[in-house]
């Protein structure tokens, strides 16, 4: 875990991330897209720089996407809009083999009505959610706001028609923005809850709640029905960011999940609504948004056996030993100062230094300061990293044998830049840009309780995975 | 639905251009895909209220009240829901808005004058486990945003009831009192939550226990619902629901 006092988080992506209502982020030919409300939507070289180019007709409001086979299924809500409140929307379904729109093969599909509201009835067909069922390949898809029921309707995943004689289910009521998911035999309803489209003062929030059917009865933590407005919390504002809505969650691997939303307002980015890309946990069986990494310095300690990264250099004792028993105990108590780090660094080598694990014992060789390098771009959800040793330009570098050493100072070379993951337990994958001389996708490791390496992932060992700690 | 998010999705459209029954609730139109707006000249309660009958009639499985007296909406314009601070509802619904507001048990039929407008009472039992003010207001064909609900019921119990907890949600903001005491306000911009908020611990008396609420909306759908809670935080069923 990262356990630190927050001074800070990037929370939202850089660029121009500009977006209200986002759909799922999807990958297609190595470029990330989402789309939101109004026509348009975001591309992104790398998931985290987003700049406007995507294409998507129909206009409307809230979509979502979903790759099936080798095509992309787009659907959306044409709302009715009226002055007066009208709340006869239609959402409508469309294909595309492509999301690129430079692509020779971008042509969408005629749009097809697959569900509506007729203005009157207790619900309003808008804020669409794609889940293709991975048990059995059947197509789903949620809709609704606040005006009356959350409805679930089933598509044809050949056609994405509605299926035949499929009559629609209500599943919630008050929420809206609603998707779903599956893990583990449980189906999950995220909705979005609270006042939408107030900027700062915006409270959208998210929760969750979960059946073992696909058409509910969706139950929160407590037993509420979302039919009875129940839901668990997944996020809600933090940071310098209000009103996470519009879920979608994007399956990165085994053990690595990322949740999208939009926040209704950036405060750093003159309140504007922008694309938000966070990690996903999962805490007894509750999806909730974990916390992107915040900049600082830390503790590296390893979940294997919780030794702390270190430079393999000299352990320099601290003055004094033991004071010993039979002292005066009325003596008027002071401060030891910690170790600095001018007190130790003349002891190492100028050169390159190895790492290994140790006892954390809060002395400089262990404290490494990591602070994103915005010209190296990133990842889904974060930039790339320098981690150095606190106020030295000694950086960790990943080494052409799967090892780790510590070059002099920092140059940006992809061997010195970091990415770094918050897994679905909540602990961290630290994973080099590149290996040198390799194409391997190494993560940090600790094979042995004292020995950092580098291998393959895997979520199942303990030694893959870091918490970084501030003290 | 939100209206600034309908306030919004309006903006963007002048951009436009272009089994049954396997739960509890099945949407009785969700098959509908042609999207024509349906006429809503045919008003009724019909498919949300039933007339009270004269019968006592209990909590529902869940303990949730059924059975209210519901006034006719006193028209209170507000564009939107998110101006109810506590201080703004306080004040809202401590105005006496009708003669004998905060003393005196309605009757079914019962008609009050509100400033200008004309308003009746109506006794009802709500088909679902909450009330649907929204659609008693729009059933009259009476206004359904921006306005200020009025309701009350009677609650008998056979026996002294100690440590009881009053639970409401409410959409969107609200206040209830209990044998003319303070229970529960809910403030802000609200949905309806089951057991939202609740009361402190309070003694149900034996015999009759008055409550009255005042449900305020702006735009959006408005609904209440009410339960009572014993100190183990289960449902309190051994009640009869009356309204004189």
């Amino acid at each position: 875990m990262l356990l630190c006092c927050l001074t800070g988080i990037a929370t939202s992506q850089v660029g121009k991330p500009f977006i209200h209502d986002p759909s799922t982020i999807i990958e297609c030919g190595g470029k990330y897209y989402t789309f939101g409300t109004g026509s348009g939507g975001l591309i992104s070289e790398d998931g985290w720089t987003w700049n406007s180019g995507g294409v998507r007709p129909g206009g409307g409001a809230a979509p979502d996407v979903l790759k099936i086979g080798d095509r992309y299924l787009i659907a959306y809500g044409a709302t009715g809009g009226g002055l007066g409140g009208g709340h006869n929307g239609r959402i409508l379904t469309m294909w595309n083999k492509t999301l690129d729109p430079k692509s020779p093969d971008f042509m969408y599909s005629e749009a097809v009505v697959v569900a509506s509201s007729d203005g009157v009835e207790d619900c309003d067909a808008i804020d669409p959610g794609l889940l293709l069922d991975p048990t059995d390949g059947r197509l789903w898809l949620s809709y609704g706001t606040y005006f009356g029921f959350i409805r679930l309707v089933e598509l044809d995943p050949k056609t994405g028609k509605r299926v035949e004689g499929n009559e629609a289910v209500n599943i919630a009521i008050d929420c809206e923005a609603t998707t779903l998911m599956y893990r583990d035999g449980w189906y999950y309803l995220l909705g979005t809850h609270g006042t939408c489209c107030d900027g700062a003062n915006s409270t959208y929030n998210i929760v969750v709640g979960r059946s073992r059917k696909i058409t509910g009865p969706y139950l929160d933590n407590v037993g509420r029905d979302m039919l009875k407005g129940g839901g668990k919390m997944v996020v809600a504002a933090g940071g310098r960011v209000t009103g996470p809505g519009h879920f979608g969650r994007i399956v990165l691997g085994e053990g690595i999940e990322k949740m999208s939303c939009h926040y209704e307002a950036d405060l750093d980015r003159s309140g504007r609504s922008v694309l938000g890309i966070r990690p996903l946990l999962w805490k007894n069986g509750w999806p909730v948004a974990g916390d992107n990494f915040v900049e600082g310095t830390y503790e590296i300690e390893s979940e294997r056996r919780g030794y702390a990264l270190e430079l393999a250099v000299d352990f320099v004792r601290m003055p004094g030993g033991m004071r010993g028993f039979n002292h005066n105990n009325d003596e008027p108590v002071k401060p030891v100062p910690s170790q600095k780090l001018e007190d130790v660094i003349k002891t190492w080598p100028t050169g390159n230094i190895d790492v290994r694990l140790g006892d954390y014992m809060f002395r400089p060789h262990q404290k490494w300061t990591i602070a994103a390098v915005p010209e190296a771009g990133g990842y889904l959800g974060g930039p790339y990293y320098k981690i150095v040793i606190e106020g030295t330009g000694r950086a960790l570098a990943a080494t052409a044998d799967a090892g780790l050493i510590t070059v002099p100072e920092f140059t940006g070379t992809a061997e010195q830049l970091w990415r770094i993951d918050q897994l679905t337990d909540g602990t961290y994958r630290i994973m080099p840009k590149s290996v040198p001389n390799s194409s391997q996708k190494f993560v940090l490791v600790s094979p042995g309780d004292s020995t950092p390496a580098l291998a393959g992932f895997n979520m199942q060992s303990d030694n893959c995975k870091w918490n970084f700690r501030a003290h | 639905m939100n209206m600034r998010r309908q306030i919004y999705l309006l903006a963007i459209s002048f951009l436009i251009c272009g089994g049954p029954g396997l739960q509890g609730y099945s949407a009785t139109s969700g098959s509908n895909v042609d999207g024509k707006v349906k006429s809503d000249t045919a008003r009724s309660l019909e498919g949300y209220f039933t007339p009270a009958a004269s019968s006592a009639k209990r909590p529902d499985p869940e303990g949730f009240i059924q059975r209210w007296l519901l006034l006719e909406p006193i028209s209170k314009p507000n564009r939107s829901n998110t101006v109810f601070t506590d201080s703004y509802i306080r004040k809202a619904f401590e105005t006496e808005y009708f003669p004998g507001q905060f003393t005196v048990f309605p009757k079914d039929r019962q008609k009050v004058k509100a400033g200008t407008q004309e308003l009746m009472w109506h006794s009802l039992d709500s088909k679902d486990f909450n009330v649907k003010l929204y659609r008693f207001a729009y059933g009259l064909g009476k206004e359904t945003y921006g306005v200020l609900f009025w309701t009350a019921t009677i609650v008998n119990s056979t026996r002294e009831l100690r440590n009881v907890r009053m639970a409401v949600g409410s959409n969107s903001a609200s206040m209830w009192w209990l044998n003319g005491k303070e229970a529960v306000i809910l403030s802000g911009d609200r949905r309806m939550v089951m057991d939202d908020c609740v009361s402190k611990s309070f003694t149900l008396n034996r015999g009759k226990n008055v409550i009255r609420g005042a449900i305020i909306n702006g735009p959006g759908m408005s609904d209440f619902c009410v339960r009572f809670l014993d100190e183990k935080g289960q449902p309190v069923k051994d009640l009869t629901i009356s309204y004189e």
